[in-house]
C-alpha cells in the first residue's frame, strides 16, 4: 500500500489511474447489460444520443453505450492473454540468455533482436489472413503473444545481466544454493517490478494490433471489441451518414484507453528508475 | 577494426531475414487451413467455371507454386530458390500480373512516404527533445512534453483516422484518399508535384506527429541525463554559452543512441506507414496489402511480407553501416 500512495503523489499516475478506474468500471458494466451484443436489431436504428441510449444507436440495431461496455472487456481480455503469454517468454529467454551468457547468448539475442525489428504487421496479416474469421480472441491473444516479447527480453536480460556480477550471486552460489533456486528466489525480486511495467506496454501494443487486424477484417468481426466496433461504423460509413456518435465512441474511447496505460508505465518506470527515485525525494522534503 | 564492427552486422543482417523468411515459411504449414484450396475457392467464387480437369492442374501449378511437394526439408530448399529469384507467383487480384510487379509499382510511394517522414520527424524530434530535455526547467518545456506525452500512444490507425476526419470531412482542406488527382499524367510540372504533395500531406503529417513524439521523448530522457555529466558542469562552469553547450555538446552527443534507436524501431515504423497509407488509401504497399487481403490473394500477401523483411533488415543494414561515420569513437578504434 505504501508503494500505492508513493504513486499516487505523481500526477501522471493519478490522471491515468483514474481514467483506467472509469474505463474499467465500463467493463465491468458489461455483465448487467440488457442486451446480447452479438445480436442485432435489439433498438431502433440510428438514434442520437438521448436519456434512453446514452451513446445513441447504430444502424444495426445496437445501444453503442451497451456495445461498447463488452468492446472494452474483451479487448483488454485479449490484452491480457498477450501479455501474460508473451511476458512468459521475455522472462525464459531474458533468464536464459542473461544467465547462461557466451556463445548462447549471442545465439538467443540475435533471434530476440530479428523479432525486435521484424515489420510484424505484414507477419501477422499472413497469419491471420490465413485463419480468418476463424480465429477466437484467445486465439488472437496467443498469436500475438508470440511476437510481443522481444523487447522486453532484452530489458530482463540485461538486468540479470547485472545482477550475475553482484556478490550475492556469488556468495549463494558458494553456500551452495542451486541455479534454479538462486533465480527463482534471488533474482526474482529484482525482475518482477520490471516485468509488470512492461506488462502494460504490452498490452497497449496487443490493443493497438487488435484494432488494426479488426479494421481490415482479420480478426473475428461478430465478437466486439474495441476494433470491431470501428470497423463496423467504417464499413457502414458512419462518418458520411452523420452517425458521430458511433464512430466517436471507440475512437475516443481507445485514445482514453492508450493515453492512461502509456501515463500509469512512464508513471511506474520512473517510480522504479533509482536516479528519478531520488529526485522525487528531493522534490518531497523541500 | 572494420572486421570487428562489419562482421556482427552483416550476420545479424542474415539472422534477421533468416527468421522472417522462416516464419513466412512455416506459417500456413501450421495453420489448419490449407492455401491451395482456399486459392481455388477463391477463384471459382469470382465466377469463373473451371472444369475438373484445369482444377487439377492448377493445383498441381498452385502446389508447385506454394512450394508444397517433396518434404519439408526440400520444400523450404525451393521456397528460398524462388524467393532470391523474386518469384512470387503471379497475383490473383489482378490475375496474370506477377506479384513481383505489382510490387515494384506500388514500392515508390511507401519508399518517399516512409523515408521523408522517417528523417524528417526524426531530425524534428531529436531537435525538440534535445531543447526541452535541456530547458526541463522551463514551462514551455513541460507543455511541449505533457503534449508528446498524450500523442504518442496513440495507434497509427487511430491517429490517421482523427486526421483524416478533422482536416478532410470537416474542414475539408486536403482530398480524401488516393496518392494523385484522377486523370492526371505524371510530369514534371510544379502544378503536378503541387497536387502531389497536396495528397501527400495528411498522410505525411500523421505519421510525422506521431514519429516526433516518440522521438521528442526518448532524446529528452537521453539529454537529461547527459546534461547531468560533468563535462556539461564544466562547460557551464568556463562560461561557455548555454546554447553551444545544448546543441555542440549535448543535443549531438544524444543523437548517437538515437540513431541506434531508429534503426529498432524501422519494422514498427513500417507497419505504421502500411496503416497509415490503407487510412488514406495512398496508393502504395499498404493499400495494395489491404486489396490483397479483400480478395484474399494468398501470394500477393505473402510477397510483400516477404519483400517488406528484405527491405526493412537492408535499411537497417544501412543505417548501422553509415553509424560510424557519425561516432569518431567507433570510426577510430
Amino acid at each position: 500500500m505504501g508503494i500505492f500512495r508513493d504513486l499516487l503523489r505523481d500526477g501522471k499516475f493519478r490522471v491515468g489511474f483514474i481514467i483506467i478506474c472509469l474505463i474499467l468500471i465500463l467493463a465491468l458494466l458489461s455483465f448487467v447489460s440488457p442486451y446480447d451484443p452479438t445480436r442485432w436489431n435489439v433498438a431502433p436504428r440510428d438514434l442520437p444520443p438521448s436519456l434512453q441510449h446514452i451513446l445513441g444507436t447504430n444502424s444495426q440495431g445496437q445501444d453503442v453505450f451497451w456495445q461498447l461496455t463488452f468492446a472494452i472487456r474483451n479487448s483488454l481480455t485479449i490484452a491480457i492473454i498477450a501479455a501474460f503469454f508473451s511476458r512468459i517468454i521475455a522472462i525464459i529467454m531474458g533468464l536464459v540468455a542473461g544467465y547462461r551468457g557466451g556463445r548462447l547468448d549471442r545465439f538467443l539475442m540475435g533471434i530476440n533482436d530479428s523479432f525486435l525489428v521484424l515489420p510484424l504487421l505484414p507477419i501477422l496479416i499472413l497469419i491471420s489472413s490465413l485463419i480468418k474469421g476463424r480465429l477466437s480472441f484467445v486465439g488472437l491473444g496467443l498469436i500475438l503473444s508470440v511476437f510481443g516479447w522481444s523487447w522486453d527480453a532484452r530489458v530482463i536480460r540485461s538486468q540479470i545481466l547485472s545482477l550475475r556480477e553482484r556478490d550475492f550471486t556469488y556468495t549463494a552460489l558458494l553456500s551452495g544454493t542451486s541455479t534454479i533456486q538462486l533465480v527463482f528466489k534471488e533474482y526474482f525480486p529484482f525482475v518482477i517490478p520490471i516485468v509488470f511495467s512492461t506488462l502494460i506496454n504490452n498490452m497497449s501494443w496487443a490493443i493497438g494490433m487488435e484494432i488494426t487486424l479488426a479494421i481490415l477484417g482479420l480478426t473475428n468481426l461478430e465478437i466486439p471489441t474495441l476494433g470491431t466496433v470501428l470497423q463496423w461504423a467504417i464499413s457502414y460509413q458512419a462518418m458520411l451518414l452523420g452517425l458521430w456518435w458511433w464512430l466517436l465512441t471507440p475512437v475516443v474511447t481507445s485514445v482514453l484507453l492508450f493515453v492512461s496505460l502509456y501515463l500509469l508505465s512512464v508513471s511506474i518506470s520512473e517510480y522504479l528508475d533509482p536516479r528519478t527515485r531520488i529526485q522525487r525525494i528531493r522534490v518531497i522534503k523541500e | 577494426m572494420l572486421k570487428r564492427y562489419l562482421i556482427p552486422r552483416l550476420i545479424q543482417y542474415l539472422l534477421v531475414i533468416f527468421v522472417g523468411v522462416t516464419i513466412v515459411f512455416f506459417v500456413p504449414r501450421l495453420t489448419p487451413v490449407d492455401p491451395v484450396q482456399q486459392m481455388i475457392n477463391t477463384i471459382t467464387r469470382m465466377g469463373t467455371y473451371l472444369d475438373p480437369k484445369a482444377v487439377e492442374k492448377m493445383t498441381e501449378t498452385l502446389k508447385e507454386l506454394y512450394g508444397l511437394k517433396g518434404n519439408l526439408f526440400e520444400q523450404y530448399l525451393a521456397f528460398w530458390g524462388r524467393l532470391l529469384k523474386g518469384d512470387f507467383g503471379p497475383s490473383l487480384f489482378r490475375f496474370p500480373i506477377p506479384v513481383i510487379k505489382l510490387i515494384g509499382d506500388s514500392l515508390p510511394w511507401t519508399l518517399g512516404l516512409l523515408t521523408i517522414s522517417t528523417f524528417l520527424s526524426w531530425f524534428i524530434g531529436n531537435i525538440l527533445g534535445g531543447i526541452v530535455g535541456f530547458y526541463y526547467d522551463k514551462r514551455w518545456a513541460r507543455v511541449m512534453e505533457s503534449i508528446a506525452m498524450v500523442i504518442r500512444p496513440i495507434p497509427y490507425y487511430i491517429f490517421a483516422l482523427i486526421t483524416l476526419i478533422v482536416f478532410s470531412y470537416l474542414l475539408k482542406w486536403f482530398p480524401l484518399g488516393g496518392g494523385m488527382p484522377v486523370g492526371v499524367v505524371p510530369s514534371f510540372s510544379i502544378k503536378f508535384i503541387f497536387e502531389l504533395f497536396r495528397y501527400a500531406f495528411l498522410p505525411l503529417i500523421s505519421m510525422m506527429v506521431l514519429g516526433i513524439a516518440v522521438t521528442l521523448q526518448t532524446m529528452r530522457l537521453i539529454v537529461s541525463n547527459i546534461v547531468k555529466e560533468d563535462f556539461v558542469t564544466y562547460a557551464r562552469a568556463g562560461g561557455v554559452k548555454k546554447k553551444i553547450i545544448a546543441f555542440k555538446y549535448v543535443i549531438r552527443n544524444a543523437m548517437l543512441p538515437q540513431v541506434t534507436n531508429l534503426a529498432l524501431s524501422m519494422g514498427q515504423i513500417f507497419s505504421g506507414a502500411l496503416i497509415t497509407e490503407i487510412v488514406f488509401s495512398y496508393p502504395g504497399m499498404g493499400t495494395l496489402l489491404y486489396n490483397a487481403i479483400a480478395t484474399g490473394d494468398f501470394n500477393l500477401i505473402m510477397g510483400i511480407a516477404t519483400i517488406s523483411i528484405f527491405g526493412i533488415s537492408t535499411f537497417i543494414l544501412l543505417i548501422d553501416l553509415l553509424y560510424p561515420l557519425f561516432d569518431p569513437r567507433v570510426r577510430y578504434r
